[in-house]
């Protein structure tokens, strides 16, 4: 933390001394909006640094010239003398408790309320206080030009190549041991002022993601969100300069993110995901770009708002957004000074954001890309050049040439001539199968129209976003760390390169790019399902597992596997037909047996044992198959009986076994337990909820009306249709509908209420035995 | 009047604007860049810094230049080194560029290259551009988008 503040105290500092002359500027001629605009980003920018720094004062000054100022840009207000005045004190303060934040005092803060006062309409002036400079910390870090920084990078190159040839040349005659010894300690210092050199430039990109947890944290928990950030890739390194430029767009499009993108708890809860949302910043190096996406699972872009606020700014007509395409639209949210909130608020302000952040990440030659899906979220990629990203490479050997290969591509390396690989020609390639696992195997001096030299001697397992693959090298010759730099395009444009580098050798050397080298190859990954996703899609939906077996009729049924004790073979002869039906004795106990066919003399059978803990029944089967997730559709079974409906599984139609039905049969009911007759709708919703609750309060219920059996009540779905059976049979019967809030028919009850459910079941009994 | 740098490429005389002309050099060792296209002969170190070196014969669509050929002349485009191989090099003077004469007609890369006359003691020489020899420069944008 302490870093970061110390950043923002110079960061600040040398704004404000820029600000200085852009100031004095706009006091001379206040409707200039080129000088606005310069104090505007100004105070925008202090009030986002000040937010996750936890500088309440600062934040609340800045907040209120962001307000006036904008006020001012949008015409509301005009800047005059007072005005100008008001905000420029508030400025001057900033620049003072900037200057206490680094001396370490602390500054009266009695004042602020009267510059903030200052800022309103009709005010009175402000008496300024008296600048309390003169006690400026010395800086204890010094900002430098990266220009400087690259002038002494290309230096250090040049004077570690002049140092080879040197020992080169020293190599070829015969020189005095004290030169030699000069030269051995020229090449120890030079060696460890390279390190430092490059340490200078490169910074692990952690260095920008660690202040995002905390940040996101205090940001969801201002707007009353719930948001889980997942950071990934924080150890890959880039150049100083990339990090320092992608800070300030980052943080922008994060607070976007969690203001516009994510939804509050009770909309998302509504719109049917989880409360908690979810944000994952990520870096990863791709070719010789560096990617940082940041992807929430919120609401995605409104593109009619965007667009219709477009049109109201007077950014474009309405006709031009008629012939916009979507992506174009989307587009939109890029555009100066427009925001899709209508309200500012002090997280992500009032659309200074997003096109400030475009031109940022332009000025360093990268791109900002997006891909919105409407209400299941955005993902907002920022693509950097590598420019001077140092990186581990291997240094492999191919047809007589020298290429790097990034370590971080490489899964392993492993020898062709070993017991654990082997080569096979299928069709017109190759196949390599390195201890078990089959790859493709690419041979890179083939593919880069090199000279062969045979079998290549060395594989290098490459791992791509996609899969892996083998490639055939003749030999790996070393390792090395190199400055990658991106190369000519007539070079990138065969897409097998991510850069090109100079290593001390001072011949040029090529990076190659694993998945270029795959697509230029020709292979193709089936590209693997997103674990996430999957769990999304088991998270919506839970699945019934239920066992899948073949009945004795050859037919194939499914039976919920809650309802299955155990499945056990019995002996035939434990089967008879005693007493007006089938029963299995076994373990000292008699049971009901369930078949659908006759035994046909079999000597034993796989038999399922059911049981609802009370009931015990058995249901003779030919051979248990599988255990499969229920599909959550389900066609009712007409004429019920034992079948509770029809699923497709594997592409068949399977009947689910309806072992209520199983257990209702098995079991004459007690007398005294009031019958219910639950008229599910197929989904298994009543079996499942609302079942337990009801059996819990005295109910007996029932799937299937038995013969002989007289239901007291019947309960069905308000857009169920098998109520005119029941009342046929003249069985009153409860409604249940899905919403919330009562629909058209007053006469049903919401499926969840439970106190109103039962007490709509016992008045419509009692009204039934009164009448 | 402007300073051309005078250059032979394929026996040819050409004129060079010297500000597209970085520095004039001999280069070292070339490595092949497998699989780019043929007029890109590979990639040369000066110093700390990595060209690109352009085979001119072979960009001009005539024929390429000799394996020996070491001298180059080094522009930069688009924020990349390259070394353009020439045959010799003659001077740098001043000049009053002129237009393509009418009814000329260049053939091969010549065409797209060439931008202009200059008359140097009553010999015409081609003025030639040295971005319309590298490959791909133009296009990057194009191709990025």
């Amino acid at each position: 933390m302490d870093d970061l503040l110390q950043e923002f105290v110079a960061e600040t500092r040398e704004t404000l001394e820029a600000l200085a002359g852009e100031i004095v500027a706009w006091e001379a001629q206040p409707a200039d909006r080129a000088r606005l605009d310069a104090i505007f980003r100004f105070v925008h920018t202090v009030k986002g640094s000040c937010g996750f720094l936890d500088l309440p004062r600062l934040a609340r000054l800045s907040h209120a010239a962001e307000d006036v100022l904008a006020a001012v840009r949008d015409g509301h207000r005009i800047p005059d003398t007072a005005l100008v005045n008001a905000v420029l004190a508030i400025v001057d303060r900033i620049g003072e408790i900037v200057e206490a934040i680094d001396a370490g005092l602390s500054l009266d803060d009695s004042s602020e309320d009267l510059l903030i006062a200052a800022l309103a309409e009709n005010a009175a002036p402000a008496s300024a206080p008296a600048p309390a400079m003169g006690h400026r910390a010395a800086a204890r870090s010094v900002r430098l030009n990266v220009e400087l920084l690259d002038r002494m990078m290309s230096g250090m190159s040049d004077i570690v190549l002049a140092r080879n040839e040197l020992a080169r040349r020293l190599r070829d005659d015969d020189v005095d041991p004290r030169v030699e010894a000069a030269l051995e300690r020229l090449s120890v210092t030079v060696a460890e002022m390279r390190d430092t050199v490059t340490r200078t430039r490169m910074q692990k990109i952690d260095a920008l993601f660690s202040a995002l947890p905390r940040m996101v944290r205090d940001t969801a928990a201002e707007l009353g969100k719930a948001v889980t950030l997942t950071l990934e890739g924080s150890d890959v390194e880039l150049d100083r300069e990339m990090i320092e430029m992608m800070r300030d767009p980052l943080v922008h499009i994060i607070r976007n993110a969690l203001d516009h993108g994510i939804e509050a708890p009770s909309d998302r809860r509504v719109a049917g995901k989880r409360e908690t949302g979810r944000l994952t910043v990520s870096a990863r190096q791709s070719g010789n770009q560096i990617l940082v996406e940041v992807a929430d699972d919120g609401a995605g872009i409104d593109v009619a708002r965007v667009a219709a606020k477009a049109v109201k700014m007077g950014l474009c007509s309405a006709a031009e957004v008629d012939a916009m395409s979507l992506a174009a639209r989307e587009e939109l949210i890029f555009a100066a000074g427009l925001s899709s909130k209508d309200t500012a608020n002090a997280v992500s302000g009032r659309g200074v954001g997003m096109d400030v952040v475009r031109a940022n990440i332009e000025q360093i030659g990268g791109r900002i890309s997006l891909t919105s899906r409407p209400g299941r979220g955005l993902v907002i990629t920022i693509q950097v050049p590598l420019t001077l990203s140092i990186m581990p490479t291997i240094v492999i050997g191919a047809g007589g040439q020298r290429f790097a290969l990034s370590r971080a591509s490489i899964d392993e390396i492993v020898t062709a001539r070993g017991d654990t690989v082997r080569i096979d020609a299928v069709g017109d390639s190759a196949i390599a199968t390195v201890r078990g696992e089959r790859l493709p195997l690419v041979r890179l001096s083939a593919l880069l129209g090199l000279p062969q030299t045979g079998e290549p001697g060395t594989l290098v397992i490459v791992g791509t976003r996609d899969g892996s693959y083998a490639l055939g090298i003749d030999a790996v010759l070393d390792t090395e760390e190199l400055v990658i730099k991106p190369a000519a395009p007539a070079v990138m444009a065969t897409g097998l390169y991510a850069g090109q580098s100079l290593p001390d050798s001072g011949l040029p050397m090529l990076l190659l790019d694993g998945a270029g080298v795959a697509t230029v190859a020709g292979l193709r990954f089936e590209r693997a399902i997103a674990a996430d996703e999957q769990a999304e899609a088991e998270a919506a939906a839970p699945a019934v597992p239920a066992l899948l077996f073949e009945d004795l009729d050859g037919q194939r049924r499914a039976v919920p596997l809650a309802a299955v004790d155990r499945v056990e073979t019995v002996d035939a002869s434990s089967i008879r037909y005693v007493g007006g039906r089938l029963r299995l004795s076994a373990d000292g106990a008699i049971v009901p047996l369930y078949s659908v066919a006759t035994l046909d003399g079999r000597a034993s059978l796989p038999v399922l044992r059911l049981t609802d803990r009370e009931t015990d029944v058995a249901y003779a089967i030919a051979e248990p198959l599988d255990i499969v997730d229920l599909p959550t559709t389900m066609a009712p079974a007409n004429g019920a009986g034992t079948v509770a409906g029809v699923v497709l599984i594997g592409g068949e139609p399977v009947e689910v076994l309806d072992p209520l039905a199983l257990f209702a049969e098995a079991e004459p009911e007690p007398a005294d337990a009031t019958l219910c007759l639950l008229q599910d709708d197929g989904t298994g919703w009543m079996d499942q909820f609302l079942r337990p609750t009801l059996e819990a309060a005295g109910y007996r219920c029932v799937a299937a009306v038995a013969a002989g059996q007289r239901p007291a009540i019947a309960l069905s779905m308000a857009s169920g249709e098998r109520e005119a059976g029941v009342t046929e049979l003249g069985v009153p019967v409860v409604r249940l509908r899905r919403e919330r809030a009562a629909g058209g028919e007053d006469a049903t009850v919401y499926r969840y209420d439970r106190a109103a459910l039962l007490a709509a079941m016992a008045d419509t009994i009692a009204t039934r035995r009164i009448g | 009047m402007d300073l051309y740098l005078i250059a032979h490429i394929a026996g040819r005389g050409v004129a060079i604007p010297t500000e597209q002309v970085d520095s004039v050099v001999d280069l070292g060792d070339v490595v092949a860049v497998p699989c780019a296209v043929p007029s890109v002969r590979g990639l040369s170190a000066l110093r700390s810094r990595v060209l690109t070196v352009i085979d001119t014969g072979t960009a001009l669509g005539i024929e390429p230049m000799p394996d020996d050929c070491r001298r180059a002349v080094i522009t930069r485009i688009d924020g990349h080194h390259y070394a353009v191989l020439v045959d010799s090099l003659d001077d740098v003077a001043r000049y009053e560029p002129l237009p393509l004469s009418s009814g000329l007609s260049l053939q091969h890369g010549w065409a797209s290259a060439g931008r202009g006359l200059v008359d140097r003691d009553g010999d015409p020489l081609l003025v030639l551009d040295l971005a319309a020899l590298v490959p791909g420069a133009h296009k990057v944008s194009a191709a990025a988008a």
